[in-house]
């Protein structure tokens, strides 16, 4: 009886999950997905504890209450904190998962190893496998993101690198099969094949560098969710499958997303090493690039009619979106129609830039998509890069031997003037000049994006 | 556009149910049979979540990964089941850890999707 009421309650629980995505579509309705999402797991959560046999209720209480105790702090991180934040909880998914097949087996190993059958062991395996790779790699992309400093920023490579880390999943998967074979026989291959996942979740992610984060963290997301379908699988649990499912496929479209944003494959941001195809153009002249004072600048964008600001990483990394928030009032309270224009791979992971303009409470209709903006860019009287590099650069569409040739860019050349902040002239993250620099209507204006938007404001208020 | 929506939304009410029927079918005769019936489900609800993803707003794909990562800590149930039961003390301890694992994202995750949806104003509501 009891067990026909849980079974219900999961279903419920399913379909306010189904529902609680549903409701993503529109920040309007946004909200009331995640009360929906809240309920289901309640329902879920409370409805497991009806399950006959529970009786540890001490450890329950401690995990639980240790649970509040790091989930509050998490969820209270500065916006720009995000990525890791949500790297940390893919491996702590992963490490959820992992457990839980480890448990599984030894206790159906001591305790009725003829539970074991293949379609089980296929089960843990896989959960085992997904789960520990999820839980090393996550936890590194988060050391990555974090900038921890024992943890190298830029991509790590070293020879046969590709050749190592698909021959160390392989060993882990062929030692799996014969553990499939014969689950109690090969015991002594569980603890190994845990090692050697951990071990490729770390591989996996050292030649990874900052501008394929955005992927690569899909990827883990859609990781985590398969873990969570394999312990389902496991565990017997239709409720388990369905949400991992659709963490799964949620990881899946977005990864997608990213990569047709780079114009790349999966297996290029996995085994292409971006942050080393640095083959430096032999022969760039020395060319220089146009400077603007701050005033000059104020006036030009005091005249314009239409402005579109590109952020990118660099406006996170100066914490230069309340300084872009007063630029917008202004500008808009003297007639100027101001857009920003997002590009998908902007950031550290899928739609940073606009929770940090959402966070310096722009209205969201403001934040305009790559593809809608790009037909309107030759209207545009004045385009301010904040921190982009190469989302902006031009030789993605003309020049073949770039490393980011064909990854769709945001037309800022095609506007009537251009302003770039940078810090320096040095090249962005894919060591790639930018032609932008260079045109004839892009002016630099120098120095770290928030002081030099903040210099612009004051300029403005003067005028 | 609007009739797209309600015709995947349709096509999401149709599924549903069938995911139900799949869920609450009769006890298997035998394992395998039920193992099947495990993958209709992975495959129905993988197909739901393509579609009802594929429409999320891309303004909101940072709290779309926040709250997707929550709901996978539906990995909390099996946990749960671990540590309840009077089970050898080392399964106990390795599910009491997955438990707060899983716990930590369950409450990280939604509060801070919900933190981060707050902050999507429009220009109407900022003016009231």
């Amino acid at each position: 009886m009891i067990t026909t009421v849980v079974q219900f309650a999961y279903i419920i629980a399913t379909g306010l999950f189904v529902f609680s995505l549903h409701w993503m579509k529109d920040p309007k309705t946004a909200r009331r997905g995640v009360f929906a999402g809240v309920t289901a797991m309640a329902v879920a959560i409370l409805s497991t504890m009806l399950e006959p046999g529970i009786v540890n209720w001490e450890w329950i209480a401690v995990a639980i209450a240790f649970g509040f105790i790091v989930g509050i702090p998490l969820s209270l991180v500065p916006l720009t904190a995000v990525p890791q934040r949500t790297a940390l909880s893919h491996s702590f998914g992963g490490l959820a998962a992992g457990l839980v097949g480890t448990a599984k087996y030894y206790l159906w190993l001591n305790e009725g190893p003829e539970n074991l059958s293949s379609f089980r062991m296929i089960a843990i395996i896989a959960e085992i496998i997904l789960g520990f790779l999820t839980f090393t790699g996550s936890l590194l992309a988060a050391g990555k993101l974090q900038e921890i400093k024992w943890i190298p920023q830029r991509p790590v490579t070293y020879r046969f690198q590709n050749f190592i880390n698909i021959g160390l999943l392989a060993v882990a998967v062929i030692l799996g099969i014969l553990l499939i074979i014969n689950p109690v026989e090969y015991e002594f291959l569980f603890p190994v094949i845990i090692f050697l996942a951990a071990l490729f979740g770390v591989l996996l992610i050292i030649p990874i560098g900052g501008a394929d984060m955005p992927t690569v963290i899909s990827l883990l997301n859609s990781y985590a969710g398969l873990s969570a379908v394999a312990m389902g699988f496991v565990l017997d649990n239709k409720l388990l499958v369905t949400a991992g499912a659709l963490d799964g496929s949620s990881g899946l479209i977005l990864s997608i997303i990213m990569c047709r944003a780079m114009n790349r494959s999966f297996t290029n941001v996995l085994f292409g090493a971006f942050g080393q195809v640095q083959k430096a153009k032999a022969g760039v002249e020395q060319r220089s690039a146009k400077t603007e004072t701050f005033e000059g600048a104020a006036q030009i964008l005091e005249q314009a009619n239409k402005v579109v600001i590109v952020p990118g990483y660099g406006m996170a990394v100066a914490q230069a979106q309340y300084r872009i928030r007063e630029l917008y009032d202004l500008l808009t309270k003297l007639g100027v129609d101001v857009k920003f224009a997002i590009h998908p791979v902007a950031g550290r992971m899928p739609g940073h830039m606009n929770v940090l303009l959402a966070e310096a409470k722009i209205p969201y209709e403001q934040l305009v998509e790559m593809d809608d903006i790009n037909p309107d860019m030759p209207q545009v009287d004045v385009v301010i890069v904040v921190g982009a590099n190469d989302v902006v650069n031009p030789a993605a569409r003309t020049d073949k031997g770039s490393p980011i040739y064909g990854m769709p860019i945001i037309d800022a050349d095609k506007a009537k003037m251009c302003f770039a902040i940078k810090r320096s002239m040095n090249p962005g993250f894919a060591g790639i000049e930018n032609e932008l620099y260079y045109s004839d209507h892009t002016f630099m204006l120098f120095g770290d994006a928030k002081d030099v938007i903040g210099k612009l404001v004051a300029e403005l208020k003067n005028l | 556009m609007l009739s797209k929506t309600k015709i995947l939304l349709l096509v999401n009410f149709i599924l549903t149910p069938v995911i139900v029927l799949a869920s609450d079918g009769q006890p298997a005769a035998n394992q395998s049979t039920d193992f099947v019936s495990m993958l209709f489900v992975f495959m129905l609800a993988t197909f739901i979540g393509l579609g009802v993803i594929t429409r999320v707003s891309r303004l909101l794909h940072t709290p779309l990964m926040s709250i997707t990562n929550a709901i996978s800590a539906i990995a909390v149930v099996g946990s749960l089941i671990l540590t309840g039961h009077d089970y050898p003390t080392y399964i106990t301890i390795l599910g009491a850890v997955a438990l707060f694992a899983s716990m930590t994202n369950i409450v990280s995750g939604f509060l801070i999707t919900d933190r981060m949806l707050k902050m999507f104003k429009t220009k109407e509501t900022k003016k009231s």
